[in-house]
């Protein structure tokens, strides 16, 4: 397993968690990937998903599963994961292009606009980023949530971004 | 000679705890710390907090920390910082020395029940160039980095993938530091896999099966010499690489803080999976020493959350013991702490603390 070994998933490992949507609900748009692969007791994004799509289940270890109908990509439970682990992937953002949200808690933040290094999960750049949105409510709790959107074949690798500026 | 009904030792999450639920129910409290300021380590944990709505999930360990002080405040206890308590002697009374700056004063106290939460030490590991200034405690960088504001160094190596290590490596990306690797000498990170992602992905490389074998430098860490681990934990010859580093951060356990249970005369228990030695104590958080409770990290190396829950057990049972809650009562908030802190020790991670608290309540009966 290189998530134990390594710190990131392969594809492999990625695919037969609860919380990861199918290919065929990915195509049909804005969805989160749960990227949540041990028992470890945590269930705060159960509550944060108003349309309960998010099921964590009588015991608080248990991996959250995603009902991908259910959910429409709001993008709320991302801020609400203790451990950074939830996304929203569009992948039907434009005929090429792919947009990824994640969580972000670094200075200085990038502006709408900037164009910014991709990272796969490794940390390893992939492709280029172009930042659309960056939103940071009170409810977020400091927690910044990132829009990017990347050429469709990343769409499931990029999960965060090098801001060049802060590299210079 | 000052008399009081609850002296606890360590103003920390699980002594706080304790102290509120204690002086809700009517128990005259008096908790010291040796610090300036009480909450211990939460006010470090500048992350969100796992667990359920009931542990507080989500909030950030500093949130948690300021609406701790507030109920303290709010419940009547008195809190005296700057006090090291020194001494424990035969009926329950504690020398405690009062840091006022210029001087210091020494005060006895005398105790109905004493609580002790002082929390635990953090471990280091020997290896040629240790002493040089820039190798330290993952404890003292997040002192510096999130109490104080100062970046110990620019380029750090972390030895020890738990969630000390990895959390206190993301900290470190926050404070602009550049973590040059983390290295864990198990073939597998040791903490929680979330945590490990987000340090991956800001990309520092995570090397399991890897130790540090050498600092080097003039009068400060310079250099740090890698070297990769077989299956025996032995370092293989051939594997070393030098990495520039200006700071050596050591995440490689605690050990609880067990000075004055043992001056107590407290009897004690080894349990690895705990961190180590540990006063033997039964589910309502009192020692082997009739009057002497623990709570926190002294009782076992877990979480924040877990401490707090510790904390409130022990504050019920003092009041309980002290003739101001009645037992039914007691019983019934007792069994509601009780199935939540079983609920952090579940899963994968918490079912070897699970086991080794239940044999330290079988051993309690025994005593």
């Amino acid at each position: 397993m290189t998530l134990l070994k390594d710190g990131f998933f392969d594809p492999e490992e990625l695919k037969i968690l609860p919380g990861v949507p199918s290919e065929e609900r990915l195509k049909k748009g804005p969805v989160v990937v749960i990227e949540c692969a041990q028992e470890i007791p945590c269930d705060p994004c159960e509550s944060a998903c108003h349309k309960r799509a998010i099921e964590i289940g009588d015991s608080i270890i248990n991996l959250p599963k995603l009902n991908a109908d259910l959910c429409s990509g709001c993008g709320l439970c991302i801020a609400a994961c203790p451990g950074q682990a939830i996304f929203v992937v569009d992948m039907n953002y434009t005929e090429t292009e792919a947009t990824v949200q994640f969580p972000y808690e670094f200075l200085p933040r990038p502006k709408e606009g900037d164009i910014a290094d991709g990272l796969n999960r490794a940390g390893e750049k992939v492709c280029d980023a172009k930042v659309l949105k960056v939103i940071i409510p009170k409810k977020f709790d400091r927690t910044a949530v990132i829009t990017v959107s990347v050429p469709k074949e990343f769409g499931m690798e990029v999960r965060n971004i090098a801001n060049r500026l802060k590299n210079e | 000679m000052k008399e009081v009904e609850l002296a606890i030792v360590g103003a920390g999450p699980a002594g706080l705890s304790a102290a509120i639920e204690a002086t809700k129910a009517g128990v005259q409290t008096v908790i010291f710390d040796e610090n300036s300021k009480a909450g211990g380590q939460l006010f470090k944990q500048i992350h969100k907090f796992f667990g359920s709505k009931a542990h507080q999930a989500g909030i950030r360990g500093i949130d948690i920390g300021t609406n701790l002080l507030a109920e303290v405040e709010k419940s009547g206890a008195e809190v005296l910082l700057g006090a090291v308590v020194w001494g424990l002697f035969s009926d329950n009374r504690l020398c405690v020395t009062f840091d006022e700056g210029s001087r210091r004063r020494n005060v006895m106290y005398k105790a109905k029940k004493i609580l002790l939460a002082t929390g635990a030490s953090e471990n280091v590991l020997a290896f040629p160039g240790w002493t040089l200034a820039g190798v330290m405690g993952a404890g003292a960088i997040q002192t510096m980095v999130n109490v104080h504001r100062v970046l110990p160094g620019k380029r750090i190596l972390m030895v020890g993938s738990g969630n000390v290590g990895l959390i206190v490596s993301y900290q470190l990306l926050q404070a602009g530091a550049k973590v040059a690797a983390i290295v864990e000498a198990m073939p597998k990170i040791g903490g929680y896999a979330v945590h490990a992602s987000k340090v991956r992905r800001a990309g520092v490389p995570i090397l399991t099966s890897h130790t540090i074998k050498e600092a080097a430098g003039k009068e400060k860490v310079e250099k740090a010499t890698i070297v990769r681990l077989d299956d025996k934990f032995k370092q293989i010859k051939g594997t070393e690489q030098k990495i520039d580093v200006d700071v050596i951060c050591l995440a490689v356990g605690l050990s609880p803080l067990a000075e004055l249970a043992w001056i107590a005369g407290c009897k004690f228990a080894d349990v690895p999976e705990l961190g180590g030695y540990l006063p033997i104590h039964n589910e309502d958080m009192e020692t082997t020493k009739a009057g002497i409770y623990v709570a926190g990290d002294l009782a076992g190396i877990e979480e924040a959350s877990t401490a707090i829950e510790e904390g409130r057990l022990a504050g019920i049972a003092i009041a309980e013991s002290l003739g101001y809650i009645d037992q039914a009562e007691a019983k019934e908030k007792k069994q509601v702490i009780l199935s939540r802190s079983e609920q952090l020790r579940e899963g994968p991670f918490g079912v070897s603390r699970k086991k080794a608290k239940e044999e330290l309540m079988r051993r309690s009966l025994e005593q």
